[in-house]
């Protein structure tokens, strides 16, 4: 999945909890969860989301490197590339 | 006959316009089956039957706005024999309804089974189907500004009646945090609890030594809840606030709680609660959570006499064995009604939350 396509399922995972949001509006180098008003409620469905749309389940631990939209990029490439960061990736991973 | 009544829906909604019946004359009820859809200032909710019956008539008609008290449908008890001398039950296919009326109703949904007509002898005209359409689908007028309107009403009355007095105390949260943060390593995302579970949990358990805390102040008398429902403060997108009922939290394992809450947040936040969640809060709880402030001292939302408030977890300089460490930590807080506990007592309610917090394993 390239990266624009990754943002795009990002963004309407993030659209699902919060409908208000406008991609044109989201400015990927600032804080998530300062530009979208995300509760620790809202965050795990989001994590959930993720986790359904793409079965990369985040460890708490690594909540904090999500801090922007680019961050979750990166990190959500890293991760369907390489697999867990300290599990040997599944046989069936590409 | 039973009077099924316009259930309460929380103390700043006293009336609800129907949306939708869920039942039909000649329908069995159970106790605890949706029979309507009632729109509030805050929500569409669910009203659930409190009896079981068999149901002998509805009352009122879709779009109608009625007070809560106000009998909306008549009910036989179970084995009470229908009554011929009530009136006959209404039914599509014994009234009269012009051809075109009846092909609009197909159309947009509308069940004639619930609608009078303003026709010649009860006909139902086409005009009455639109009007029924119409009543169905509207949005609220204006939610936002009804939903405001509810809140002032009922936190104003607070301030008015009840005699608030405050208090507070930080609680370290270094045990429940690490207990947590295992916890969740090991399980699935979509079993993650959040810390938010926890602080319910210990002030429902803390409830159980401190019952003058979790109850209703009605007809100038204390009546302590017998078990607690406790209010969850969720603040909605759109703006504005509701607190419905998470029930029996003492009771449940912490995995239960937090699939309800998930739940509750949702539907909260779709607009779709239950009377028994929106009537019957025994202590409202109100979170800030990560991105809160420090402390939030809460108006007491009446009949209630209590308010617990947790404000944003953080870090803050502890001391500890003479030393200073940083120690994850929450301020709680408590809002009572003088009239029903004294402040000593409220403090010793706050110090067993403190200490349940200390024992997450136990929770």
């Amino acid at each position: 999945m390239d990266r624009a396509s990754l943002r795009t399922l990002v963004i309407d995972s993030l659209r699902k909890i919060a409908p208000e949001v406008e991609e044109s509006a989201l400015r990927d180098d600032r804080p998530l969860r300062d530009e979208i008003d995300l509760d620790s409620m809202d965050w795990l469905n989001f994590i959930i989301g993720l986790h359904e749309r793409l079965q990369v389940d985040i460890p708490e631990a690594d909540y904090r490197q999500l801090v922007s939209l680019n961050a979750v990029l990166d990190y959500l490439a890293a991760r369907m590339h390489d697999g867990p960061p300290s599990a040997p990736p599944p046989d069936s991973e590409p | 006959m039973i009077e099924f009544k316009l259930p309460s829906l929380g103390a700043d909604m006293d009336e609800g316009k129907l949306l939708e019946w869920k039942i039909h004359p000649g329908d069995t009820v159970k106790r605890g089956d949706i029979v309507a859809i009632v729109d509030t200032a805050k929500a569409a909710v669910d009203v659930e039957s409190w009896v079981d019956g068999t149901v002998q008539q509805l009352l009122i008609d879709i779009g109608d706005k009625v007070p809560v008290g106000t009998p909306i449908a008549l009910l036989r008890a179970p084995g009470e024999a229908a009554d011929s001398a009530a009136p006959p039950a209404k039914s599509a296919e014994r009234r009269r309804i012009s051809p075109a009326a009846r092909k609009r109703a197909g159309e947009l949904g509308v069940d004639l089974v619930s609608l009078s007509g303003s026709g010649p002898e009860g006909a139902i005209t086409l005009q009455d189907v639109e009007a029924k359409a119409a009543a169905t689908t509207a949005p609220a007028a204006d939610r936002g500004a009804e939903m405001r309107r509810a809140i002032a009403a009922a936190m104003s009355r607070s301030k008015r009646e009840i005699p608030h007095y405050y208090l507070a105390d930080t609680i370290p949260l270094r045990a429940a945090l690490a207990w947590l943060e295992r916890r969740n390593a090991e399980l699935p995302v979509t079993e993650r609890l959040l810390p938010a579970v926890l602080l319910l949990k210990a002030v429902a358990l803390a409830t159980r030594r401190y019952p003058e805390i979790n109850g209703h102040w009605l007809d100038g008398t204390f009546r302590a809840a017998p078990a607690a429902h406790l209010g969850v403060a969720i603040s909605l997108r759109q703006g504005g606030l509701i607190a419905p009922a998470l029930h029996n939290v003492a009771a449940k394992p912490l995995a239960v709680l937090m699939r309800e809450l998930a739940d509750l947040v949702q539907r909260a936040r779709a607009g779709s609660l239950r009377s028994s969640e929106m009537a019957d809060p025994t202590l409202t709880v109100t979170n800030l959570g990560e991105q809160g402030s420090e402390s939030v001292f809460g108006v007491i939302y009446p009949p209630q006499v209590a308010l617990v408030g947790f404000g944003k977890v953080m870090e803050r300089p502890w001391v500890e064995q003479g030393q200073c460490v940083a120690m994850p930590s929450v301020t709680t807080s408590l809002s009572g009604d003088h009239r029903a506990s004294d402040g000593h007592r409220g403090a010793l309610f706050l110090a067993e939350i403190r200490q349940l917090l200390q024992q997450p394993d136990a929770l």
